[in-house]
């Protein structure tokens, strides 16, 4: 094990799989100086420019080059610099990628990885800053991942270039920088396998993504056992944790960066009560976003944004219900 | 037989998937019109000689991209035609299992990487697959087929850039109908047109009358040649007319008939006939090839409407391995 960041978990998973499969290759914006998180830095120097490229600034022939490279049987990352801007290729992932396989009878598979950084960064204002994961989940033919540590940055990463099905990997930008333990030569980590992050009978709390951390340090300060789930893939996601632990605590709260209204977290309460029927939840809350642009002023963020306090608040309210 | 030179057997063999095309798509329309066939389709009758011209001069083992409107181009590169006609009735057998239809239809194993339904979606996909041959050193290029209504999407621009930036083996074809759905492209465009656009960018563009079927062939066969010795991308802008509508159920009233009675008078597959003709190939063999390729559609259409229909459980099939439909 060794102590590392998130990027650079990130940046030594794929070094390890580009020097396993030399199908595996990157593009997208940059990529050469190291790419805007430094996820790329020295990768250049070890596999040269035919496989890390540098692109211009053309997000749709990104994407859509990335599926033409799958479909002639190499493995692309299709590198987004931000998930904003995947915005930009929405025709190339959802009506292309998500759906050649399906389309063309199973002729062809678009076996690659979009990673699209996202979240609020740095005062990064609406336009650089949003959480769009619940769009992709609502995409048949699409797997989405999110990690929230340095070692799921890592182990999700290589399951994500291994995978036959396309894979959006949404890396949570405000997150490149926290350190974790990270086992040397990572395995891969199965899709739709929560991580258990601390046991508790008072609630069931469920996260992903930027707000990992933030849940686990919200259950720790406000003292109450809660069994706290960080999902690591919102599809396929680990309903089965998810229902059994509900069916013990009756309770059940979700913590998302994203808007409130249409997020992932709405699925999550709406499969969970399917299980557990009407009658088997005592409480059910939802912790996201309003619904408003992420605004610019650091006051007027950290209003918007998801806290350990705002966490421990939640779980007090579920738990006391 | 003896004595004919193996261009003019090359130019009956032009002649012939021209026919089949057509043929395919009279009986694709016919089928549409009747109700047999589901869905509409988008008929490129009157283009044939585009789509031949250019894939005469493809290998197996090189790729196309196509169009919404790209029987054609399938056509020409080898796809099976009976798969794609039960694919248009929807039946188990046809192309894409009957999960595409007409504007999916794709055959990997000839290197028809699909017809798309979004305009000049083939463009990034097309760069895309040429990197992936230069990575891999596979000896092939990709023709990328769209019309002149493309031109004026992004991806055109960002793809004209793209493939000459990193100098990649695409031959893209701009089949120019002269029309973008049911508008006039002209009415809608504004500048010198994809010739001129494609050349801002650095793809060398060459002109073409695309009714003319050896002036395709001859075109693209130096094209291909410059790309495969490694020029990088060459632009085909293939002036054509659209006979019909813009689907099998468009009447086309926003166009005089007579601009299209005159089109039909420049007939690709008449014209290729006449040289045949002067290069004396008798008129009875080339009516044979004609009739060959209905009775062949034919027997297809027919086989297509007492074929089973696909098992509804295939409706759930082939989305995801992780994560598919419980």
């Amino acid at each position: 094990m060794t102590r590392m960041t998130f990027a650079e978990a990130a940046r030594r998973a794929l070094a390890e799989e580009m020097r396993r499969d030399p199908l595996v290759w990157a593009l997208g914006e940059d990529l050469v100086q190291g790419g805007i998180f430094g996820q790329y830095k020295g990768l250049v120097e070890e596999f040269g420019t035919e496989r890390i490229v540098s692109t211009p600034i053309s997000e749709s022939t990104i994407m859509g080059a990335g599926l033409g490279a799958a479909l002639c049987g190499t493995r692309p990352i299709v590198e987004m610099r931000i998930a904003d801007f995947t915005l930009c290729a929405m025709d190339e992932l959802v009506s292309q990628i998500a759906k050649v396989r399906y389309m063309f009878g199973g002729q062809g598979r678009a076996s690659l990885v979009v990673r699209m950084p996202q979240g609020m960064w740095r005062n990064s204002a609406a336009q650089h800053s949003q959480c769009l994961e619940a769009w992709l989940t609502h995409i048949p033919g699409l797997v989405v991942v999110a990690p929230g540590t340095p070692a799921d940055a890592a182990g999700l990463l290589k399951s994500a270039i291994r995978s036959d099905d396309p894979v959006v990997l949404m890396e949570p930008k405000n997150l490149w920088t926290a350190e974790g333990e990270v086992a040397d030569d990572a395995a891969p980590i199965p899709f739709g396998v929560a991580r258990h992050a601390a046991s508790g009978d008072a609630a069931t709390v469920v996260t992903w993504s930027a707000c990992v951390p933030v849940v686990e340090q919200g259950a720790r300060e406000c003292g109450i056992a809660c069994d706290v789930f960080d999902l690591r893939s919102l599809w396929p996601w680990d309903e089965a944790a998810v229902v059994t632990s509900v069916r013990r605590t009756g309770r059940l709260l979700v913590v998302h960066e994203a808007v409130t209204v249409s997020g992932f977290g709405a699925e999550v309460v709406a499969r969970v009560v399917e299980a557990v029927g009407t009658g088997g939840l005592r409480a059910v809350e939802r912790l996201g976003a309003a619904r408003a642009p992420v605004p610019f002023s650091p006051p007027l963020e950290n209003a918007m944004r998801i806290t350990p306090a705002r966490v421990a608040e939640a779980i007090r309210r579920v738990a006391g219900a | 037989m003896p004595g004919r030179s193996n261009e003019t057997a090359r130019r009956i063999a032009m002649l012939r998937d021209m026919a089949r095309i057509r043929a395919f798509e009279q009986e694709a329309v016919a089928a549409m019109r009747s109700g047999e066939a589901p869905g509409v389709v988008h008929p490129s009758i009157g283009q044939e000689g585009v789509a031949v011209g250019v894939c005469s001069n493809l290998k197996r083992a090189d790729r196309i991209t196509s169009t919404h409107r790209g029987h054609g181009h399938a056509i020409a590169k080898g796809a099976d035609a009976r798969a794609m006609m039960l694919e248009l009735h929807g039946r188990a057998g046809g192309s894409c299992g009957g999960k595409g239809g007409s504007m999916h239809i794709a055959d990997f194993a000839v290197g028809m990487l699909g017809a798309n339904g979004v305009v000049g979606a083939g463009i990034p996909i097309a760069c895309g697959a040429a990197q992936a041959i230069r990575l891999t050193k596979e000896d092939a290029i990709v023709a990328c087929f769209f019309g002149d209504g493309a031109v004026n999407r992004g991806p055109f621009l960002e793809g004209m850039n793209w493939a000459a930036l990193y100098r990649l083996p695409v031959l893209f074809v701009c089949e120019d109908n002269g029309f973008a759905a049911f508008t006039r492209n002209s009415a809608v465009t504004a500048g010198g047109g994809p010739a001129v656009r494609a050349e801002a960018c650095g793809v060398p563009a060459t002109a073409v009358n695309g009714e003319d079927a050896l002036a395709v062939d001859a075109a693209a066969s130096e094209l291909v040649a410059r790309i495969r010795g490694g020029a990088g991308p060459q632009f085909l802008h293939a002036k054509c007319y659209r006979w019909e509508g813009h689907t099998g159920t468009d009447v086309a009233a926003y166009r005089p008939a007579e601009e299209a009675a005159a089109a039909r008078e420049r007939d690709c597959i008449r014209r290729l006939a006449a040289v045949l003709e002067a290069e004396g190939v008798p008129g009875a063999e080339i009516a044979s090839i004609e009739a060959q390729a209905v009775a062949e559609m034919q027997g297809h259409r027919g086989a297509a409407m007492v074929a089973p229909w696909p098992d509804p459980g295939a409706a759930f099939s082939d989305v995801q391995d992780a994560g598919a439909p419980a």
